[in-house]
């Protein structure tokens, strides 16, 4: 039990980030948080993929012009998926940021519920 | 030749973004130079799109690999019947039948929508951008033959969808948007951790290659990986994550906001596209990746297919129920998707349950592909009118609607025929559809589910009579309502009963938002082509045949 903990502890930290980033954009009422809680959710499944390309003993994946055959490598693939979902990730944060720097011009909160009251009011 | 296609295959996904820069750079020289970028781009994107359908129209399945090599995979553009060996390194960019019917929608939509966007605005260049940018990533989502990719592309449709959705002026079109932002990239992201499943249990990301490893085709599996539980994750998430998308009843909150709040353009352009891309890529993916004998292949399997199928008859039920309660005309329209995208998930869920013979198959394919073709028309139709009715009169709300078919009687006129297609009256395209679907759920034998679609018949029935009765039979004195929008003030609509036959080019001026040809020539061609699709039913699932085929046979490629 403790080995396998030892042995694949990312899985969980992956599946506590995840539940956690989720739990947050869900139950967080400032909008602030909820992007935050967006991003580790996200964070969680980057951890997700680079666990699944770690190999033991394996180098990073850029292979010497001396290589030889027996040669053990990280696996390239989830790692370049994981730059681009970083990419998609930044872009989402800013996209957000800018609305909520909108909404907060607009209505002087962050608040999700005070937002609601706000707008009923009109 | 074949080599002019595949070329046009990656062009229809570069040109879009590549144009997408134009207006900005352009913008520095001179003012309001988007309009006329974006019509040149979407013309040369038309033109893309007819050439490539009109070589699968031939039966071919044409494939574009991105980077990298081919190891072993036969000839990159394949004739009828053959289908593809080896794997694929690289991205693969796939143009089948069932993509092209998303392709060819995707042009006509955003080159028709742009008539409508030339008065109705927003006007600046980086709306234009955003306009060219999502018209890519949606033609890329329909190309696609890659899994991440896939997501990728939902992404960045996503993205420039919550930028769009938020170009409007007001402060509510922020709050839409970022609600939809914060509910599409969640479910966005469990699509990706479904995919991360499907990753560590196959290695590969190809929609091709995985299929055929679920299934145990390979060398190096003994059997079929159906019933590892990591893969009815998998599926879990991916359904979830694409369903979110689509906006199926309970995850729908997002869309009736951002339909609501956003600029009438936004609003027609991403009714049409932006939930059918969705419900495609979920298509796609329970089609032709996990296949109909994944669903066979254990309990668990099935009892998630079938959780997806109590999902979406629900949609169809509170869709349908929600939309008929909605005072306010494009939030009425909004709920009433969902209600169409549950009955498109029930024609995808159906086609693939252990229950469905190949007849049953066969009609719930028809059924998906021509409801989303004809939700598409329907739909963007709807609100070009009601924005058109809106430009026109300010009316914004059913009981601001009482008389107004005296008054605009083209547009009414358009309102009704497409109000009738949404109820699914024949002879129109909005019949065919439901009726494909309904007929695959009878010779499936879900009689549950055939109620349901009878049921949200009625219902939808319920909410398009409202506002007839009110366009028609209404008397014109009933005054607007108090609390409506600034623009529907009482004074303004004396003027002008002649701008809606269309006469000259003129606009007729009602402060801010005002009618035009475009708006109108839009309405009236999506109201004629919802009429027209309908009676082009047979052509449309000859089309569909091959797709059909494929689904019923448990194939990963659709090959004439």
């Amino acid at each position: 039990m403790i080995g396998a903990l030892a042995d694949s502890y990312t899985y969980v930290l992956f599946a506590i980030l995840m539940v956690v980033g989720l739990y947050m954009v869900a139950a967080s009422a400032n909008l602030v948080k909820k992007v935050v809680g967006l991003n580790m959710f996200q964070t969680g499944i980057f951890l997700f993929f680079v666990t699944t390309a770690y190999v033991d003993n394996g180098s990073s994946p850029v292979i010497p012009a001396e290589a030889a055959a027996g040669d053990r490598y990280a696996s390239p693939l989830p790692q370049v998926i994981v730059l681009t979902a970083i990419v998609v990730g930044v872009a989402l944060t800013a996209v957000s940021l800018a609305l909520i720097v909108r909404i907060y011009d607009e209505y002087g909160t962050l608040n999700e519920a005070t937002l609601r009251e706000v707008r009923t009011d009109e | 030749m074949s080599e002019t296609v595949e070329a046009a295959l990656a062009l229809l996904v570069v040109v879009p973004f590549l144009g997408a820069t134009l207006p900005l750079v352009l913008g520095l020289v001179r003012d309001s130079v988007g309009w006329a970028v974006a019509a040149a781009v979407l013309v040369v994107e038309a033109g893309l799109a007819a050439r490539v359908v009109y070589t699968l129209a031939g039966g071919d399945r044409v494939v574009q690999v991105l980077g990298g090599e081919t190891f072993g995979r036969n000839d990159e553009t394949l004739s009828s019947g053959e289908s593809t060996e080896g794997f694929a390194v690289g991205i693969e960019l796939v143009g089948d039948p069932f993509s092209g019917v998303l392709v060819l929608l995707v042009a006509g939509v955003s080159l028709g929508v742009l008539a409508f966007a030339r008065q109705s605005g927003p006007h600046s260049n980086a709306f234009y951008s955003g306009y060219l940018l999502l018209t890519g990533a949606l033609m890329g989502v329909a190309l696609t033959g890659d899994l991440f990719n896939l997501f990728v592309f939902l992404e960045i449709s996503g993205l420039t969808t919550y930028a769009l959705v938020a170009s409007g002026r007001s402060p509510a079109a922020a709050v839409a948007a970022l609600k939809y932002l914060v509910v599409g990239t969640t479910g966005a992201s469990m699509y990706l951790v479904g995919i991360g499943y499907i990753f560590v249990e196959t290695g590969s990301l190809n929609m091709v290659d995985v299929s055929r490893i679920l299934a145990g085709e390979t060398a190096f599996l003994d059997e079929g990986l159906y019933t590892d539980p990591l893969v009815v994750a998998a599926f879990g998430f991916v359904a979830v994550g694409l369903v979110t998308k689509a906006a199926i009843f309970p995850l729908h909150t997002w869309q009736p906001d951002a339909y609501a709040e956003a600029p009438d353009t936004v609003t027609v352009y991403i009714s049409a596209l932006a939930s059918t891309a969705a419900a495609y890529a979920l298509a796609r993916v329970t089609w032709f990746v996990f296949t109909p004998a994944f669903f066979d292949a254990g309990a668990a399997n099935r009892r998630v297919l079938e959780f997806l199928l109590v999902l979406a008859a629900a949609s169809v039920v509170a869709g349908s129920a929600l939309a008929a309660v909605q005072p306010r005309i494009k939030r009425m329209f909004a709920y009433s998707s969902v209600a169409q995208f549950g009955l498109i998930v029930i024609g995808i869920g159906v086609a693939v349950h252990p229950a469905a013979g190949e007849q049953a198959t066969t009609f719930a394919v028809y059924g998906v592909g021509i409801h989303l073709v004809g939700h598409a028309v329907i739909k963007s139709g709807l609100f070009a009118t009601a924005g058109a009715l809106a430009a026109a009169t300010g009316a914004r709300r059913v009981s601001e609607y009482a008389g107004l078919a005296r008054r605009r009687p083209v547009l009414a006129g358009g309102m009704a025929v497409l109000g009738f297609a949404l109820v699914g009256v024949p002879p129109t395209v909005g019949f065919i559809g439901k009726w494909y679907v309904a007929l695959g759920a009878v010779e499936a034998g879900h009689w549950p589910l055939v109620t349901v679609i009878f049921v949200s018949t009625v219902l939808s029935l319920l909410y398009i009579a409202q506002i007839i009765e009110r366009l028609y039979f209404a008397g014109v004195d009933v005054s607007p309502d108090p609390a409506g929008t600034g623009t529907g003030s009482p004074g303004e609509t004396g003027e002008a009963v002649a701008a809606d036959g269309g006469a000259g080019a003129t606009a007729v001026a009602t402060g801010e938002g005002s009618l035009s040809v475009g708006m109108i020539a839009l309405a009236v061609v999506a109201a004629v082509l919802a009429v027209v699709l309908g009676f082009t039913g047979s052509e449309l699932s000859a089309w569909l045949d091959p797709v059909a085929a494929a689904v019923a046979d448990a194939a990963p490629e659709v090959t004439a």
